[in-house]
C-alpha cells in the first residue's frame, strides 16, 4: 500500500507503507565532529555541539548551517569526536579540593586592600 | 540616478530573470525539507532554499521601486508564461544527485553574476549584490564540497554525479539565454552580460569537475535549453506554481 499524505511531496515519492526497514549496519552513519564556535575574533571558541560528517571539510560545511546560521560568527573549529580525550566520571572526585589553602587564595594577599581600592577608583572613573 | 525608459525596461528584464530563478529554485529546493538524505544536509539545504527566497524578495522589492507590483503579488499571481526563470530551475527535484548538481551549476553562476553586479552602475542592485555575497559564497562552498565528496566516493556516487552533470549541462546553459536588452545592460554598465558570465562560469565549473576526476561536456550553445527567459517553459512550471500559490489563492487579501 502506498502512503497517502496531505503533503504532496510525500505522495510524489510513492512510499510503500508496508516496507520494512533493514536496520543499520556499522558505518551506516558518518563519524561525529565536535563543533566550536567563535563570536568575535580573539575570543575563545566555545563548544556548541556536534555534526555527522565523513571528513573535516564536510563537517565545517555542515557546522556552519547547524550552529552559525543565526547570530554573529567569525570562525568555526571542528574536531573529530574520537580525538577528544576525557576524564572518567568515576574519577570526578579528583576535582574536589580542600578549602584550607589560604596560600592559594588571592583574597589573602597583603595588597588586597590596594587592589580593591584601585578597582573602585576605575569603576568610578568609568 | 535618472534612468531612460529603455534602461528601466532593461533593468526590469534583468531583475525578473534573476528573481524568478531564485524564487523557483528556492521553492524547488525547499521540497527537500524533511526528506533530505541526512539530518545535517536537510537543514543546510533548507536553509539555503530560504536564502534564495529572501534574495528573490529583495530583487522583487527593487522591481517594485521601479514601478512593478508588490513582491507578493509578483510572486503569487502570475502564470507560468509570465515567469522569466530558466527551464533548469523549473524541473522537479528528482533524485538528490540531480538537485545537488543543479545547485552546483546554478549557484556557481550566481556567484559570478553577483560578484560582477557588485560594481553595477545601478546602485540598488550593486548594494544587494554586496549584501548577498556571503550567502552565495557559502552556497558554492557547500555545492563544491559535495561534488568533490561524491566524486571521490564509490562507483555509485561517482556514476550518479557524472550522469547528473551530463543530464543537467544543456539545461544549465539555459541560465545564460540572452534577452532583448543585452546590449543596453552592457552599454549602461548595469551588467557585464550573459556571455561573459557564462564563459567565466564554464571555466570555473570545468576546473572543479575535472579536478575530481569527472568530465564536463564541451561548451556548445546550440544544445542550450532556452526559452525560459521569454516565458516559454516546459510543462513542469505550472503545476509547481499551482502548488506554491495554493495557500495564497485561498485569500489573496489575507494579512500574514
Amino acid at each position: 500500500m502506498i502512503i497517502k499524505s496531505l503533503d504532496p511531496r510525500v505522495d510524489r515519492n510513492e512510499m510503500d507503507a508496508d516496507a520494512t526497514f533493514g536496520g543499520l549496519e556499522s558505518m551506516d552513519q558518518w563519524q561525529t565532529y565536535e563543533v566550536f564556535h567563535q563570536t568575535k575574533r580573539g575570543q575563545h571558541h566555545v563548544h556548541v555541539g556536534n555534526v555527522h560528517a565523513p571528513n573535516h571539510d564536510m563537517a565545517l560545511m555542515f557546522g556552519k548551517e547547524q550552529f552559525a546560521r543565526r547570530g554573529a560568527t567569525v570562525n568555526l573549529w571542528v574536531v573529530k569526536s574520537a580525538d577528544v580525550f576525557a576524564t572518567d566520571y568515576a574519577d570526578s572526585d579528583i576535582f574536589e579540593s580542600t578549602a584550607e589553602k589560604l596560600h592559594r587564595d588571592a583574597g589573602s594577599y597583603k595588597v588586597m586592600d590596594r587592589i580593591n581600592a584601585y578597582k573602585e577608583r576605575v569603576k568610578q572613573e568609568l | 540616478m535618472n534612468l531612460t525608459d529603455n534602461q528601466v525596461a532593461a533593468l526590469k528584464d534583468l531583475l525578473y530573470k534573476m528573481a524568478d530563478d531564485q524564487l523557483i529554485l528556492g521553492h524547488r529546493n525547499s521540497e527537500w525539507t524533511g526528506l533530505g538524505p541526512i539530518l545535517e544536509e536537510d537543514i543546510a539545504f533548507s536553509s539555503m532554499a530560504q536564502d534564495k527566497i529572501g534574495q528573490a524578495y529583495q530583487l522583487y522589492s527593487i522591481l517594485n521601486e521601479l514601478g512593478e507590483s508588490e513582491p507578493d503579488t509578483i510572486a503569487f499571481t502570475r502564470n507560468a508564461n509570465q515567469f522569466h526563470c530558466c527551464d533548469y530551475v523549473c524541473h522537479p527535484i528528482g533524485q538528490y544527485d540531480f538537485s545537488l548538481v543543479r545547485h552546483f551549476f546554478f549557484d556557481n553562476a550566481e556567484l559570478i553574476k553577483f560578484n560582477t553586479l557588485a560594481s553595477s552602475a545601478f546602485d540598488p542592485l550593486a548594494m544587494l549584490a554586496r549584501k548577498f555575497k556571503g550567502e552565495i559564497k557559502y552556497h558554492t562552498m557547500h555545492a563544491n564540497t559535495w561534488i568533490k565528496q561524491l566524486a571521490q566516493g564509490n562507483e555509485e556516487s561517482k556514476t550518479r554525479i557524472q550522469n547528473s552533470i551530463n543530464e543537467g549541462f544543456n539545461l544549465a546553459l539555459g541560465i545564460f539565454e540572452q534577452g532583448t536588452f543585452e546590449k543596453e545592460l552592457v552599454d549602461s554598465k548595469f551588467y557585464i552580460g550573459e556571455e561573459a558570465v557564462m564563459n567565466e562560469w564554464y571555466a570555473t565549473v570545468k576546473e572543479i569537475i575535472e579536478s575530481v576526476g569527472l568530465t564536463i561536456p564541451a561548451l556548445d550553445l546550440s544544445n542550450a535549453v532556452n526559452g525560459g527567459r521569454k516565458g516559454q517553459h516546459s510543462s513542469h512550471l505550472q503545476p509547481m506554481l499551482t502548488e506554491m500559490t495554493e495557500v495564497y489563492a485561498i485569500d489573496p487579501s489575507a494579512d500574514w
